[in-house]
């Protein structure tokens, strides 16, 4: 390609990576690591050179929530990979509800509303490879019965009683009266077929958060619902969204260009969350060094970084004077374009770091199965 | 296990009496995963050419695709250093539709590039399962060191 490959310092391609944090501004915003973009540079795509500039780092590794940092990657794929944890992960939900009776203050409808949207949990095996896809029936067409491997059937039938024990002038209905709050928790599953080879005991399907109130009942009022909950994915409805939360941020960086100190570092110290500004003392070796800033410093306090990765980027520092006069700017702020922070919250069905897994086994899929359409390529409308 | 890999492979019934209820069965549930809309390579091609251009200068049309892949080629495309341009677009919120714009240098075509990067692409993929489930081992094992001691 280029004659004499030129290749740039590792202070320049850092420099590259930072966008710029203004009071009102941002700058430098998009990549520019592309071919032809900087002359006798080679930016084409390597797979080796990416494998070693590529790294992953675990903040924290729960079933329910994890928090990595993917560093090397571009925005485009970091934001595929979300999207796919939102959007097409498959998990379970109740589709459909069966109201056999509902004499309480909530609407059939708004119930069954409510319903759907509860996150179930289970054996991780019989939720992932056992059950199957059920075939929607297209506009017009009849549902079809559903199987053991496609279909799991829930039960809600509760009904509000006096509680004969409570006192005379009890005034809570929680006391007064029996199942006056309708949770998650009384939702049962009903297994059938091979489903119970699966889902039995602890690994029953079950509400991932058994607290969820869903109704409010008085006596006499009864709820007796049916429920089929199948699989589907995201882009459909958010009730077979698998996360909570997937999100990603970009890593902030805090340069302080002049020394700060005193008093200011204490405010300095302020303008951030915890935990992301330290104070230490100035040594003698520093204020001895000449052109540094420190001299006749010796033991007031300094303001140094700590943690950039706990900063909110509010950019409260830059409002104050002392900190951000023009031309003499004692604090820089950016973020790193190339590192992404992930939070991916699992709702109950994967374990969050299987579910990240899944999300780029799902976009490989997606380029194989359009890789081989290429295969037989049609003009459109012939 | 993904759901969407189960198509190569059904999972295997339990021990039936008889061999017609197992076939039965596995015919079921590989239609029940045709249902899967993550699986599409089971119908027709999902990529159109649009008219105009010619062979270096070419509109390719997905169907049932967006941002997600759609960004994600673009930029692996943009990275080969034949491609002269390349775009894509959602002509429509409320169509499936996405459309990818590429032009090349003669005589690598457009074709070629968008091959390419799905090849690419499949790479980049790897190397981010593989360093991913490497660190999350390595996290996995010291956190449980550090919680016996």
């Amino acid at each position: 390609m280029a004659r004499n490959t030129i290749i740039p310092s590792q202070v320049v391609i850092e420099q590259r990576k930072r966008v710029g944090i203004q009071l009102e501004t941002v700058t430098n915003v998009s990549g520019t690591d592309f071919p032809g973009n900087y002359p006798d540079e080679d930016h084409a795509w390597d797979v080796i050179k990416f494998a070693e500039n590529f790294k992953v780092e675990f903040h924290t590794l729960a079933p329910w929530d994890a928090s990595f940092s993917l560093i090397g990657l571009d925005a485009s794929v970091a934001n595929a990979f979300r999207r796919i944890l939102i959007a097409e992960i498959p998990s379970l939900a109740i589709e459909w509800c069966f109201v056999n009776n509902n004499t309480s203050i909530i609407q059939d409808e708004v119930l069954a509303a409510r319903l759907g949207l509860v996150p179930f949990t289970g054996n991780r095996v019989g939720l992932l490879d056992f059950l199957k896809w059920y075939k929607k029936p297209a506009e017009g067409e009849e549902k079809v019965e559903g199987t053991d491997y496609n279909t799991v059937v829930l039960d809600l039938q509760i009904e509000c009683t006096h509680n004969k024990d409570a006192a005379r002038n009890e005034r809570d209905p929680l006391k007064k009266y029996n199942n006056a709050h309708v949770y998650a928790r009384d939702i049962k599953f009903i297994p059938f077929g091979r489903q119970a080879e699966h889902f039995s005991g602890e690994n029953a399907i079950r509400p991932t958060n058994p607290d969820i109130l869903l109704a409010k009942l008085r006596p006499g009022q009864v709820i007796d619902i049916q429920m089929h909950a199948i699989k589907g994915v995201g882009s459909d409805h958010a009730k077979f969204s698998p996360v909570a939360t997937a999100s990603y941020r970009l890593l902030p960086t805090i340069d302080i260009l002049r020394p700060i100190l005193g008093q200011d570092a204490v405010k300095f110290k302020k303008c951030f969350p915890a935990g992301v500004i330290g104070l230490e003392t100035v040594t003698k070796k520093e204020a001895a060094q000449k052109g540094s800033g420190y001299e006749g410093h010796e033991g007031e306090k300094k303001a140094v970084v700590f943690d950039a990765m706990k900063d909110t980027v509010s950019r409260e520092c830059l409002r104050h004077e002392e900190f951000n006069k023009k031309g003499e700017e004692k604090v820089k702020l950016g973020r790193v374009r190339d590192h992404f922070i992930f939070s991916v919250e699992s709702v109950g069905q994967w374990n969050s770091d299987e579910m990240f897994l899944e999300s780029i086994r799902h976009l490989r899929t997606k380029c194989e199965s359009l890789k081989a359409d290429l295969a037989d390529l049609k003009m459109k409308g012939t | 296990m993904a759901p969407n890999k189960s198509t190569e492979e059904p999972v295997a019934a339990p021990a039936s009496s008889q061999e017609d209820e197992t076939m039965e069965e596995d015919v079921a549930l590989q239609e029940a995963d045709a249902a899967n809309p993550a699986i599409y390579n089971l119908g027709d091609s999902r990529i159109q050419l649009l008219p105009g251009g010619d062979e270096f200068n070419t509109s390719f049309e997905f169907q049932k695709e967006d941002h997600t892949l759609g960004n994600a080629l673009r930029y692996i495309i943009m990275k080969n250093p034949e491609v002269d341009f390349c775009g894509y677009s959602i002509p429509h919120p409320s169509e499936a539709l996405m459309n990818i714009r590429i032009q090349t240098f003669p005589p690598y075509t457009a074709q070629e590039a968008l091959n390419k990067g799905f090849e690419d692409l499949i790479a980049l993929c790897d190397v981010v399962a593989d360093t991913f489930t490497t660190e999350r081992n390595a996290f996995a094992a010291n956190q449980e060191s550090q919680m016996q001691t």
